[in-house]
Protein backbone atom coordinates (compact mmCIF):
# COMPACT_ATOMS: atom_id res chain seq x y z
CA UNK A 1 0.00 0.00 0.00
CA UNK A 2 1.29 3.35 -0.73
CA UNK A 3 2.02 6.13 1.55
CA UNK A 4 -0.18 8.66 2.81
CA UNK A 5 -1.63 11.16 -0.23
CA UNK A 6 0.56 14.21 -0.19
CA UNK A 7 -1.11 17.50 -1.17
CA UNK A 8 1.15 17.60 -4.47
CA UNK A 9 -0.98 14.37 -5.60
CA UNK A 10 -3.92 15.79 -5.17
CA UNK A 11 -3.23 18.70 -7.10
CA UNK A 12 -1.69 16.56 -9.88
CA UNK A 13 -4.86 14.58 -9.54
CA UNK A 14 -7.17 17.83 -9.92
CA UNK A 15 -5.51 18.62 -13.26
CA UNK A 16 -5.99 15.01 -14.30
CA UNK A 17 -9.86 14.99 -13.40
CA UNK A 18 -10.07 18.70 -14.95
CA UNK A 19 -11.35 20.47 -11.89
CA UNK A 20 -10.03 23.32 -10.44
CA UNK A 21 -9.47 23.62 -6.72
CA UNK A 22 -8.55 26.23 -4.28
CA UNK A 23 -5.62 26.18 -2.02
CA UNK A 24 -8.35 25.53 0.82
CA UNK A 25 -9.94 23.57 -0.83
CA UNK A 26 -6.61 20.87 -1.73
CA UNK A 27 -6.04 21.14 2.04
CA UNK A 28 -9.41 19.76 2.82
CA UNK A 29 -9.63 16.83 0.00
CA UNK A 30 -5.52 16.08 0.61
CA UNK A 31 -7.11 15.29 4.81
CA UNK A 32 -10.11 13.70 3.26
CA UNK A 33 -8.74 11.56 0.82
CA UNK A 34 -5.93 10.67 3.42
CA UNK A 35 -8.82 9.46 5.73
CA UNK A 36 -10.65 7.66 3.13
CA UNK A 37 -7.44 5.63 2.09
CA UNK A 38 -6.61 4.59 5.34
CA UNK A 39 -9.72 3.28 6.03
CA UNK A 40 -8.96 1.02 2.76
CA UNK A 41 -6.36 -1.12 4.62
CA UNK A 42 -9.03 -2.80 6.39
CA UNK A 43 -8.31 -4.62 2.75
CA UNK A 44 -4.94 -5.45 3.46
CA UNK A 45 -6.14 -8.48 6.27
CA UNK A 46 -7.07 -10.34 3.36
CA UNK A 47 -5.49 -12.80 1.06
CA UNK A 48 -6.02 -11.25 -2.21
CA UNK A 49 -2.54 -13.13 -4.06
CA UNK A 50 -4.75 -15.40 -6.20
CA UNK A 51 -8.12 -14.46 -6.56
CA UNK A 52 -9.22 -13.11 -10.16
CA UNK A 53 -10.26 -9.26 -10.00
CA UNK A 54 -14.26 -9.23 -10.61
CA UNK A 55 -14.77 -6.30 -13.36
CA UNK A 56 -18.73 -6.93 -14.20
CA UNK A 57 -21.07 -8.70 -12.55
CA UNK A 58 -22.53 -10.92 -15.14
CA UNK A 59 -20.26 -11.32 -18.05
CA UNK A 60 -21.47 -10.81 -21.26
CA UNK A 61 -19.72 -11.31 -24.51
CA UNK A 62 -19.27 -8.23 -26.51
CA UNK A 63 -22.27 -6.83 -27.86
CA UNK A 64 -23.07 -6.32 -31.71
CA UNK A 65 -25.73 -4.95 -33.52
CA UNK A 66 -27.00 -5.38 -37.34
CA UNK A 67 -25.11 -2.30 -39.42
CA UNK A 68 -28.71 -0.53 -40.47
CA UNK A 69 -29.79 2.83 -40.28
CA UNK A 70 -31.87 4.35 -37.71
CA UNK A 71 -33.30 7.41 -37.17
CA UNK A 72 -30.85 9.39 -34.74
CA UNK A 73 -31.28 12.68 -32.59
CA UNK A 74 -32.91 15.55 -33.96
CA UNK A 75 -29.62 17.71 -34.14
CA UNK A 76 -31.24 21.42 -33.38
CA UNK A 77 -32.99 19.77 -30.30
CA UNK A 78 -29.62 18.47 -29.21
CA UNK A 79 -28.21 21.78 -29.68
CA UNK A 80 -30.51 23.76 -28.16
CA UNK A 81 -28.77 22.42 -25.67
CA UNK A 82 -25.07 23.92 -26.07
CA UNK A 83 -23.92 26.49 -24.17
CA UNK A 84 -22.52 27.84 -27.28
CA UNK A 85 -23.52 26.59 -31.41
CA UNK A 86 -22.76 27.54 -34.71
CA UNK A 87 -23.08 26.21 -37.85
CA UNK A 88 -24.43 22.93 -36.56
CA UNK A 89 -21.77 22.03 -34.37
CA UNK A 90 -20.64 22.71 -30.28
CA UNK A 91 -18.58 25.45 -30.61
CA UNK A 92 -15.63 25.63 -28.19
CA UNK A 93 -13.01 27.86 -27.30
CA UNK A 94 -9.38 27.74 -28.58
CA UNK A 95 -7.80 24.16 -28.21
CA UNK A 96 -4.39 25.10 -29.06
CA UNK A 97 -2.08 28.03 -28.67
CA UNK A 98 -3.15 28.78 -24.84
CA UNK A 99 -1.24 26.04 -22.74
CA UNK A 100 0.14 26.49 -19.90
CA UNK B 1 -51.42 11.29 6.13
CA UNK B 2 -53.21 10.84 2.47
CA UNK B 3 -54.47 7.38 2.10
CA UNK B 4 -52.23 5.92 -0.41
CA UNK B 5 -53.80 4.35 -3.77
CA UNK B 6 -51.87 1.36 -4.87
CA UNK B 7 -50.86 0.48 -8.59
CA UNK B 8 -53.17 -2.24 -8.81
CA UNK B 9 -56.03 -0.65 -8.17
CA UNK B 10 -55.75 2.30 -10.11
CA UNK B 11 -54.53 0.52 -13.12
CA UNK B 12 -58.06 -2.13 -13.30
CA UNK B 13 -60.13 0.94 -11.87
CA UNK B 14 -59.06 3.13 -14.43
CA UNK B 15 -59.16 0.88 -17.08
CA UNK B 16 -62.92 -0.44 -16.53
CA UNK B 17 -64.03 3.36 -15.81
CA UNK B 18 -64.66 3.09 -12.44
CA UNK B 19 -62.09 5.93 -11.72
CA UNK B 20 -61.10 8.58 -13.72
CA UNK B 21 -57.30 9.14 -14.85
CA UNK B 22 -57.95 12.72 -14.33
CA UNK B 23 -58.91 12.17 -10.52
CA UNK B 24 -56.03 10.35 -9.64
CA UNK B 25 -53.54 13.04 -11.24
CA UNK B 26 -56.03 15.66 -9.35
CA UNK B 27 -55.57 14.00 -6.26
CA UNK B 28 -51.95 13.79 -6.61
CA UNK B 29 -51.61 17.18 -6.92
CA UNK B 30 -53.78 18.44 -4.61
CA UNK B 31 -51.36 16.39 -1.75
CA UNK B 32 -48.18 18.41 -3.69
CA UNK B 33 -49.81 21.57 -2.77
CA UNK B 34 -50.67 20.56 0.71
CA UNK B 35 -47.46 18.98 1.82
CA UNK B 36 -44.52 19.73 -0.84
CA UNK B 37 -43.61 23.22 0.39
CA UNK B 38 -42.61 21.07 3.45
CA UNK B 39 -40.64 18.45 2.06
CA UNK B 40 -39.41 19.27 -1.38
CA UNK B 41 -39.73 15.87 -2.64
CA UNK B 42 -39.55 17.57 -6.76
CA UNK B 43 -37.26 19.47 -8.96
CA UNK B 44 -39.96 19.90 -10.90
CA UNK B 45 -44.12 19.14 -10.87
CA UNK B 46 -45.50 18.23 -14.54
CA UNK B 47 -48.83 18.94 -14.09
CA UNK B 48 -50.05 20.67 -17.31
CA UNK B 49 -48.17 17.33 -18.76
CA UNK B 50 -49.92 15.41 -16.26
CA UNK B 51 -53.52 16.72 -16.97
CA UNK B 52 -53.08 16.31 -20.70
CA UNK B 53 -52.25 12.63 -20.33
CA UNK B 54 -54.79 11.66 -17.94
CA UNK B 55 -57.01 12.98 -20.35
CA UNK B 56 -56.18 10.82 -22.94
CA UNK B 57 -56.24 8.27 -20.94
CA UNK B 58 -59.84 8.75 -19.85
CA UNK B 59 -60.49 9.51 -23.79
CA UNK B 60 -59.14 6.40 -24.57
CA UNK B 61 -61.13 4.39 -21.74
CA UNK B 62 -64.50 5.58 -22.85
CA UNK B 63 -63.84 4.87 -26.75
CA UNK B 64 -63.18 2.05 -26.12
CA UNK B 65 -59.77 1.70 -26.95
CA UNK B 66 -56.75 -0.90 -25.55
CA UNK B 67 -55.46 1.36 -22.38
CA UNK B 68 -52.21 -0.22 -20.62
CA UNK B 69 -51.30 -2.20 -17.75
CA UNK B 70 -50.88 1.07 -15.77
CA UNK B 71 -53.41 3.04 -17.14
CA UNK B 72 -54.04 5.93 -14.77
CA UNK B 73 -50.98 5.00 -12.92
CA UNK B 74 -49.29 8.05 -11.41
CA UNK B 75 -45.42 8.26 -11.38
CA UNK B 76 -42.84 10.27 -9.97
CA UNK B 77 -38.97 9.96 -11.70
CA UNK B 78 -35.89 10.44 -9.86
CA UNK B 79 -34.35 13.08 -11.84
CA UNK B 80 -31.54 11.07 -13.25
CA UNK B 81 -33.75 9.69 -15.47
CA UNK B 82 -33.81 11.39 -19.07
CA UNK B 83 -37.46 12.43 -19.98
CA UNK B 84 -37.31 14.32 -23.40
CA UNK B 85 -38.44 18.01 -23.02
CA UNK B 86 -38.65 17.71 -19.21
CA UNK B 87 -35.47 19.47 -17.41
CA UNK B 88 -33.31 16.85 -16.10
CA UNK B 89 -30.92 17.32 -13.37
CA UNK B 90 -29.28 15.17 -11.43
CA UNK B 91 -29.38 17.90 -8.87
CA UNK B 92 -26.32 19.27 -9.82
CA UNK B 93 -26.09 22.75 -10.92
CA UNK B 94 -23.67 21.24 -13.67
CA UNK B 95 -27.29 20.27 -15.70
CA UNK B 96 -29.61 22.83 -14.41
CA UNK B 97 -31.42 23.58 -17.34
CA UNK B 98 -31.01 21.00 -19.40
CA UNK B 99 -33.38 19.64 -21.44
CA UNK B 100 -33.07 15.64 -23.03
CA UNK B 101 -33.75 14.98 -26.68
CA UNK B 102 -35.02 11.42 -25.92
CA UNK B 103 -36.96 9.46 -23.01
CA UNK B 104 -35.30 6.39 -21.73
CA UNK B 105 -35.93 3.15 -22.46
CA UNK B 106 -38.20 2.83 -18.88
CA UNK B 107 -39.38 5.97 -19.31
CA UNK B 108 -40.87 5.02 -22.77
CA UNK B 109 -42.25 1.93 -20.93
CA UNK B 110 -43.78 3.21 -18.33
CA UNK B 111 -45.85 5.65 -20.72
CA UNK B 112 -46.72 3.18 -23.61
CA UNK B 113 -48.07 1.34 -20.55
CA UNK B 114 -50.53 4.26 -19.64
CA UNK B 115 -48.35 5.55 -16.51
CA UNK B 116 -48.51 9.48 -15.87
CA UNK B 117 -45.82 11.30 -14.95
CA UNK B 118 -46.26 14.07 -11.89
CA UNK B 119 -42.49 15.23 -11.91
CA UNK B 120 -38.79 14.54 -11.72
CA UNK B 121 -38.17 13.91 -8.14
CA UNK B 122 -34.95 15.34 -6.05
CA UNK B 123 -31.90 12.95 -4.86
CA UNK B 124 -28.42 13.58 -3.70
CA UNK B 125 -26.66 15.10 -6.79
CA UNK B 126 -25.75 12.40 -8.86
CA UNK B 127 -26.72 9.89 -6.44
CA UNK B 128 -24.01 10.32 -4.43
CA UNK B 129 -25.35 10.08 -0.82
CA UNK B 130 -27.71 8.14 1.54
CA UNK B 131 -29.75 11.40 2.90
CA UNK B 132 -30.57 13.30 0.03
CA UNK B 133 -28.81 16.19 1.96
CA UNK B 134 -26.07 16.48 -0.63
CA UNK B 135 -29.18 18.23 -3.68
CA UNK B 136 -27.58 21.35 -5.10
CA UNK B 137 -31.54 22.24 -4.93
CA UNK B 138 -31.60 21.53 -0.88
CA UNK B 139 -32.81 18.93 0.99
CA UNK B 140 -35.50 16.86 0.90
CA UNK B 141 -37.78 15.95 4.30
CA UNK B 142 -39.39 12.69 5.47
CA UNK B 143 -43.39 12.93 5.16
CA UNK B 144 -43.17 10.64 7.90
CA UNK B 145 -41.28 13.28 10.45
CA UNK B 146 -39.75 16.43 8.61
CA UNK B 147 -37.06 16.40 11.17
CA UNK B 148 -35.63 13.17 9.47
CA UNK B 149 -33.98 12.45 6.20
CA UNK B 150 -35.73 10.05 3.69
CA UNK B 151 -32.80 8.37 3.03
CA UNK B 152 -31.04 8.63 -0.26
CA UNK B 153 -29.86 8.63 -2.82
CA UNK B 154 -33.70 8.32 -4.02
CA UNK B 155 -35.19 10.29 -1.31
CA UNK B 156 -37.31 12.22 -3.43
CA UNK B 157 -38.93 9.29 -5.17
CA UNK B 158 -39.20 7.75 -1.80
CA UNK B 159 -40.87 10.93 -0.22
CA UNK B 160 -43.30 11.45 -3.14
CA UNK B 161 -44.67 8.00 -2.74
CA UNK B 162 -44.66 8.13 1.12
CA UNK B 163 -47.22 11.97 0.95
CA UNK B 164 -49.20 10.61 -1.90
CA UNK B 165 -47.94 12.76 -4.21
CA UNK B 166 -47.57 10.19 -6.99
CA UNK B 167 -49.20 6.36 -7.01
CA UNK B 168 -45.71 4.66 -7.43
CA UNK B 169 -41.97 6.19 -7.88
CA UNK B 170 -38.74 4.84 -9.66
CA UNK B 171 -35.49 5.57 -8.36
CA UNK B 172 -31.56 4.11 -9.12
CA UNK B 173 -29.77 2.11 -7.09
CA UNK B 174 -25.95 2.07 -7.07
CA UNK B 175 -24.67 0.96 -3.49
CA UNK B 176 -28.72 1.13 -2.17
CA UNK B 177 -30.55 4.29 -3.39
CA UNK B 178 -33.39 2.93 -3.76
CA UNK B 179 -33.48 0.03 -0.42
CA UNK B 180 -32.35 2.64 2.02
CA UNK B 181 -35.00 5.34 1.17
CA UNK B 182 -37.50 2.60 1.28
CA UNK B 183 -37.08 1.17 4.05
CA UNK B 184 -36.96 4.88 5.96
CA UNK B 185 -40.52 6.03 4.68
CA UNK B 186 -41.65 2.58 4.58
CA UNK B 187 -41.99 1.59 1.13
CA UNK B 188 -41.32 -1.85 -0.88
CA UNK B 189 -38.01 -1.12 -2.91
CA UNK B 190 -36.31 -2.80 -5.67
CA UNK B 191 -33.16 -3.30 -6.81
CA UNK B 192 -33.55 -5.47 -9.79
CA UNK B 193 -30.34 -8.12 -10.80
CA UNK B 194 -27.44 -6.25 -12.98
CA UNK B 195 -28.52 -6.42 -16.76
CA UNK B 196 -32.95 -7.19 -15.48
CA UNK B 197 -33.88 -3.57 -16.06
CA UNK B 198 -32.43 -1.04 -18.81
CA UNK B 199 -29.88 1.62 -17.91
CA UNK B 200 -30.06 3.28 -21.55
CA UNK B 201 -31.51 7.23 -20.52
CA UNK B 202 -30.54 6.71 -16.94
CA UNK B 203 -27.40 9.70 -16.30
CA UNK B 204 -24.61 6.64 -15.71
CA UNK B 205 -22.83 6.34 -11.72
CA UNK B 206 -21.44 3.76 -11.46
CA UNK B 207 -22.05 1.59 -14.56
CA UNK B 208 -21.20 -1.60 -13.51
CA UNK B 209 -23.78 -1.21 -10.49
CA UNK B 210 -26.35 0.77 -11.62
CA UNK B 211 -30.22 -0.32 -11.91
CA UNK B 212 -33.40 1.40 -11.77
CA UNK B 213 -36.27 -0.30 -9.90
CA UNK B 214 -39.18 0.31 -8.30
CA UNK B 215 -40.62 2.30 -5.03
CA UNK B 216 -44.11 1.45 -4.22
CA UNK B 217 -46.37 1.00 -1.12
CA UNK B 218 -47.72 -2.53 -1.60
CA UNK B 219 -45.07 -5.74 -3.39
CA UNK B 220 -47.86 -6.64 -5.83
CA UNK B 221 -46.95 -2.86 -6.86
CA UNK B 222 -42.93 -3.56 -7.05
CA UNK B 223 -44.32 -6.98 -9.06
CA UNK B 224 -46.54 -5.42 -11.49
CA UNK B 225 -44.06 -2.32 -12.46
CA UNK B 226 -40.98 -5.06 -12.76
CA UNK B 227 -42.91 -6.91 -14.89
CA UNK B 228 -43.42 -3.34 -17.01
CA UNK B 229 -39.86 -1.63 -17.25
CA UNK B 230 -37.89 -5.20 -17.14
CA UNK B 231 -37.11 -7.30 -20.16
CA UNK B 232 -34.18 -7.30 -23.24
CA UNK B 233 -33.17 -3.39 -24.15
CA UNK B 234 -31.01 -3.66 -27.58
CA UNK B 235 -30.10 0.08 -26.75
CA UNK B 236 -28.37 -1.20 -23.61
CA UNK B 237 -25.76 -3.54 -24.52
CA UNK B 238 -25.59 -4.83 -20.56
CA UNK B 239 -28.98 -5.55 -21.13
CA UNK B 240 -29.42 -9.27 -20.58
CA UNK B 241 -31.10 -10.94 -23.46
CA UNK B 242 -34.48 -12.57 -21.70
CA UNK B 243 -37.64 -10.98 -21.29
CA UNK B 244 -39.34 -9.87 -18.06
CA UNK B 245 -39.76 -12.16 -15.13
CA UNK B 246 -43.63 -13.51 -14.70
CA UNK B 247 -44.10 -12.53 -10.94
CA UNK B 248 -47.59 -11.24 -10.21
CA UNK B 249 -48.22 -14.93 -10.97
CA UNK B 250 -46.08 -16.21 -7.80
CA UNK B 251 -47.15 -13.80 -5.29
CA UNK B 252 -49.43 -16.69 -3.38
CA UNK B 253 -46.91 -19.27 -3.09
CA UNK B 254 -46.22 -18.99 -0.10
CA UNK B 255 -42.82 -19.66 1.46
CA UNK B 256 -43.23 -23.67 2.27
CA UNK B 257 -40.06 -25.27 2.18
CA UNK B 258 -38.08 -22.43 0.97
CA UNK B 259 -34.43 -22.09 2.47
CA UNK B 260 -33.92 -18.20 4.07
CA UNK B 261 -30.37 -17.72 5.28
CA UNK B 262 -29.32 -15.48 8.33
CA UNK B 263 -25.95 -14.18 8.16
CA UNK B 264 -23.97 -14.88 11.63
CA UNK B 265 -21.10 -13.37 10.65
CA UNK B 266 -21.78 -9.82 9.39
CA UNK B 267 -20.01 -7.40 12.44
CA UNK B 268 -21.24 -4.05 11.75
CA UNK B 269 -23.81 -2.74 14.32
CA UNK B 270 -27.91 -2.11 13.80
CA UNK B 271 -29.96 -0.77 16.60
CA UNK B 272 -31.63 -3.16 18.73
CA UNK B 273 -35.01 -2.03 17.09
CA UNK B 274 -33.82 -3.17 13.66
CA UNK B 275 -32.60 -6.51 14.73
CA UNK B 276 -36.15 -7.06 17.03
CA UNK B 277 -37.65 -6.52 13.65
CA UNK B 278 -35.48 -8.68 11.58
CA UNK B 279 -35.82 -11.53 13.93
CA UNK B 280 -39.74 -11.21 14.02
CA UNK B 281 -39.45 -11.36 10.04
CA UNK B 282 -37.49 -14.42 10.44
CA UNK B 283 -39.77 -15.99 12.87
CA UNK B 284 -42.61 -14.82 10.28
CA UNK B 285 -41.31 -16.86 7.42
CA UNK B 286 -41.05 -20.02 9.84
CA UNK B 287 -44.36 -20.05 10.50
CA UNK B 288 -45.23 -20.18 6.82
CA UNK B 289 -43.50 -23.19 6.42
CA UNK B 290 -39.82 -22.09 5.22
CA UNK B 291 -36.53 -23.18 7.03
CA UNK B 292 -34.07 -20.62 8.58
CA UNK B 293 -30.36 -21.50 7.85
CA UNK B 294 -26.96 -20.06 9.23
CA UNK B 295 -24.82 -19.08 6.72
CA UNK B 296 -21.58 -17.01 6.41
CA UNK B 297 -20.27 -14.25 4.32
CA UNK B 298 -16.96 -13.77 5.80
CA UNK B 299 -16.04 -11.29 3.10
CA UNK B 300 -19.32 -9.39 3.25
CA UNK B 301 -18.28 -6.68 5.69
CA UNK B 302 -15.41 -5.67 3.16
CA UNK B 303 -18.21 -4.72 1.07
CA UNK B 304 -18.19 -1.16 2.04
CA UNK B 305 -14.67 -0.96 1.34
CA UNK B 306 -14.45 -2.36 -1.86
CA UNK B 307 -17.40 -0.50 -3.15
CA UNK B 308 -15.97 3.34 -1.96
CA UNK B 309 -13.36 2.42 -4.41
CA UNK B 310 -15.23 0.92 -7.58
CA UNK B 311 -18.14 3.09 -7.40
CA UNK B 312 -16.14 6.70 -7.08
CA UNK B 313 -13.74 4.83 -9.93
CA UNK B 314 -16.38 4.74 -12.16
CA UNK B 315 -18.11 7.86 -11.30
CA UNK B 316 -14.84 9.67 -11.86
CA UNK B 317 -14.90 8.25 -15.59
CA UNK B 318 -18.14 8.29 -16.04
CA UNK B 319 -18.82 12.19 -14.67
CA UNK B 320 -16.00 13.54 -17.73
CA UNK B 321 -18.41 14.12 -19.94
CA UNK B 322 -19.91 17.03 -17.80
CA UNK B 323 -17.12 19.52 -19.46
CA UNK B 324 -19.39 22.67 -20.88
CA UNK B 325 -19.21 21.35 -24.23
CA UNK B 326 -22.25 19.89 -25.10
CA UNK B 327 -24.90 20.66 -22.56
CA UNK B 328 -25.52 21.94 -19.02
CA UNK B 329 -23.18 24.85 -17.44
CA UNK B 330 -20.19 26.10 -18.92
CA UNK B 331 -17.71 28.87 -17.42
CA UNK B 332 -16.36 30.79 -19.92
CA UNK B 333 -12.63 31.05 -20.30
CA UNK B 334 -9.47 31.96 -22.24
CA UNK B 335 -9.01 27.91 -23.52
CA UNK B 336 -10.26 24.77 -23.44
CA UNK B 337 -8.47 23.09 -20.49
CA UNK B 338 -9.57 26.46 -18.53
CA UNK B 339 -13.14 26.32 -19.88
CA UNK B 340 -13.63 22.38 -18.17
CA UNK B 341 -11.74 22.73 -15.31
CA UNK B 342 -13.67 26.49 -14.43
CA UNK B 343 -17.17 24.77 -15.17
CA UNK B 344 -16.21 21.96 -13.35
CA UNK B 345 -15.53 23.56 -10.18
CA UNK B 346 -18.20 25.44 -10.37
CA UNK B 347 -21.06 22.92 -11.15
CA UNK B 348 -19.73 20.26 -9.39
CA UNK B 349 -20.83 19.97 -4.99
CA UNK B 350 -18.39 18.89 -2.62
CA UNK B 351 -19.48 14.97 -2.54
CA UNK B 352 -18.97 15.01 -5.77
CA UNK B 353 -16.00 16.38 -5.83
CA UNK B 354 -14.53 14.52 -3.56
CA UNK B 355 -15.37 11.09 -5.22
CA UNK B 356 -13.91 12.20 -8.77
CA UNK B 357 -10.64 13.04 -7.13
CA UNK B 358 -11.13 9.49 -5.17
CA UNK B 359 -11.72 7.60 -8.32
CA UNK B 360 -9.05 9.27 -10.64
CA UNK B 361 -6.37 9.23 -8.30
CA UNK B 362 -7.54 5.44 -7.64
CA UNK B 363 -7.30 4.62 -11.39
CA UNK B 364 -4.10 6.76 -12.04
CA UNK B 365 -0.95 5.38 -12.70
CA UNK B 366 1.04 3.95 -10.04
CA UNK B 367 -1.82 3.48 -7.83
CA UNK B 368 -4.38 1.59 -10.01
CA UNK B 369 -3.16 -2.11 -8.37
CA UNK B 370 -3.13 -0.87 -4.87
CA UNK B 371 -6.59 0.51 -5.03
CA UNK B 372 -8.60 -0.15 -7.70
CA UNK B 373 -7.43 -3.46 -8.60
CA UNK B 374 -7.24 -4.69 -5.20
CA UNK B 375 -10.92 -3.60 -4.78
CA UNK B 376 -11.98 -5.35 -7.83
CA UNK B 377 -9.96 -8.54 -5.93
CA UNK B 378 -12.56 -7.71 -2.64
CA UNK B 379 -15.08 -7.87 -5.15
CA UNK B 380 -14.94 -11.12 -6.65
CA UNK B 381 -14.65 -12.71 -2.73
CA UNK B 382 -17.56 -11.06 -2.13
CA UNK B 383 -19.32 -12.70 -5.32
CA UNK B 384 -17.86 -16.24 -4.45
CA UNK B 385 -18.90 -15.63 -0.37
CA UNK B 386 -22.77 -15.22 -2.11
CA UNK B 387 -22.29 -18.10 -4.46
CA UNK B 388 -21.19 -20.54 -1.39
CA UNK B 389 -24.27 -19.12 0.51
CA UNK B 390 -26.79 -19.85 -1.98
CA UNK B 391 -25.80 -23.47 -2.26
CA UNK B 392 -27.69 -23.81 1.06
CA UNK B 393 -30.40 -21.45 0.79
CA UNK B 394 -32.55 -19.76 -1.85
CA UNK B 395 -32.30 -16.01 -0.20
CA UNK B 396 -30.59 -14.03 3.03
CA UNK B 397 -32.63 -11.61 5.54
CA UNK B 398 -30.67 -8.81 6.29
CA UNK B 399 -31.95 -5.26 7.99
CA UNK B 400 -31.95 -2.87 4.80
CA UNK B 401 -30.39 0.21 7.08
CA UNK B 402 -28.47 -0.33 10.37
CA UNK B 403 -31.19 2.22 11.87
CA UNK B 404 -34.73 4.25 11.01
CA UNK B 405 -34.82 7.68 9.36
CA UNK B 406 -32.45 9.83 11.33
CA UNK B 407 -32.09 13.54 11.72
CA UNK B 408 -31.07 16.00 9.33
CA UNK B 409 -27.28 16.71 9.80
CA UNK B 410 -26.84 13.76 11.73
CA UNK B 411 -24.10 12.48 9.45
CA UNK B 412 -23.46 15.00 7.09
CA UNK B 413 -19.76 16.03 8.25
CA UNK B 414 -18.57 12.34 8.70
CA UNK B 415 -18.76 10.80 4.98
CA UNK B 416 -17.79 7.44 6.84
CA UNK B 417 -20.67 7.45 8.93
CA UNK B 418 -22.49 8.24 5.64
CA UNK B 419 -21.42 5.63 4.12
CA UNK B 420 -21.91 3.04 6.60
CA UNK B 421 -25.68 3.50 6.02
CA UNK B 422 -25.37 0.89 2.68
CA UNK B 423 -23.37 -1.51 4.49
CA UNK B 424 -26.14 -4.22 4.31
CA UNK B 425 -27.75 -3.02 0.69
CA UNK B 426 -24.01 -2.42 -1.16
CA UNK B 427 -22.96 -6.02 -1.35
CA UNK B 428 -26.03 -6.55 -3.96
CA UNK B 429 -24.72 -4.39 -6.25
CA UNK B 430 -21.23 -5.81 -6.27
CA UNK B 431 -22.33 -9.08 -6.94
CA UNK B 432 -24.70 -7.67 -9.50
CA UNK B 433 -27.68 -9.72 -7.79
CA UNK B 434 -31.03 -8.62 -7.01
CA UNK B 435 -32.56 -7.47 -3.30
CA UNK B 436 -36.03 -5.62 -2.40
CA UNK B 437 -36.66 -3.77 1.13
CA UNK B 438 -40.59 -5.03 2.51
CA UNK B 439 -41.38 -2.49 5.28
CA UNK B 440 -41.82 -5.06 8.66
CA UNK B 441 -43.27 -2.77 11.54
CA UNK B 442 -42.23 0.22 13.41
CA UNK B 443 -38.64 0.70 15.67
CA UNK B 444 -37.35 3.77 17.31
CA UNK B 445 -40.18 6.58 17.76
CA UNK B 446 -42.76 4.75 15.63
CA UNK B 447 -40.61 4.74 12.61
CA UNK B 448 -40.75 2.30 9.84
CA UNK B 449 -38.15 -0.56 9.49
CA UNK B 450 -37.45 -2.14 6.54
CA UNK B 451 -36.18 -5.87 6.20
CA UNK B 452 -34.12 -6.65 2.80
CA UNK B 453 -34.55 -9.72 0.91
CA UNK B 454 -30.92 -10.73 -1.03
CA UNK B 455 -31.60 -13.38 -3.55
CA UNK B 456 -29.00 -14.32 -6.22
CA UNK B 457 -28.49 -12.96 -10.29
CA UNK B 458 -32.15 -13.40 -11.49
CA UNK B 459 -33.52 -14.80 -8.50
CA UNK B 460 -36.61 -12.31 -8.31
CA UNK B 461 -39.17 -15.00 -8.31
CA UNK B 462 -38.15 -16.49 -5.13
CA UNK B 463 -37.57 -13.05 -3.86
CA UNK B 464 -41.03 -11.82 -3.94
CA UNK B 465 -42.74 -14.91 -2.66
CA UNK B 466 -40.69 -14.13 0.49
CA UNK B 467 -41.69 -10.29 0.16
CA UNK B 468 -45.37 -11.11 -0.19
CA UNK B 469 -45.03 -13.56 2.95
CA UNK B 470 -43.71 -10.81 5.12
CA UNK B 471 -46.24 -8.03 3.88
CA UNK B 472 -48.98 -10.96 4.59
CA UNK B 473 -47.68 -11.20 8.12
CA UNK B 474 -45.94 -7.46 8.86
Amino acid sequence: MPESISRETVAKVARLARLHLNDEEVDRMTSQLAGMLEHFRDVDALDLANVEPLNQPIPLSNVMRDDVEVPSLDRDEVLANAPAAQDGRFRVPPIIGFEE
Amino acid sequence: MVALRTAVDVARAVASGELSAAAVVEENLAAIDAREGEVHAFNVVTAERARECAAQIDADVKAGRNVGRLAGVTVALKDNMCTRGVETTCSSRILAGWKPPYDGTVVRRLVDAGAVMVGKTNLDEFAMGSSTENSAFGPTRNPLDTSRVPGGSSGGSAAAVAAGFATVSFGSDTGGSIRQPASLCGLVGVKPTYGMVSRQGLIAFGSSLDQIGPFTSTVADAALLMEVIAGHDPLDSTSLPQPAPELMSVLSHGVEGMRIGRITDMTEGSSPDVLERLDAAFDALRNAGATVVDVQMPSMSYGLTAYYLVAPAEASSNLARFDGVRYGLRVDAKDLNSMYGDTRAAGFGDEVKRRIMLGTYALSAGYYDAYYGKALKVRRLIADDFAKAYESCDVILTPTSPTVAFKFGDKTNNPLAMYLCDVFTIPTNLAGHAAMSVPFGTGEAGLPVGVQVLAPALGEAPMFRVAAELERSA
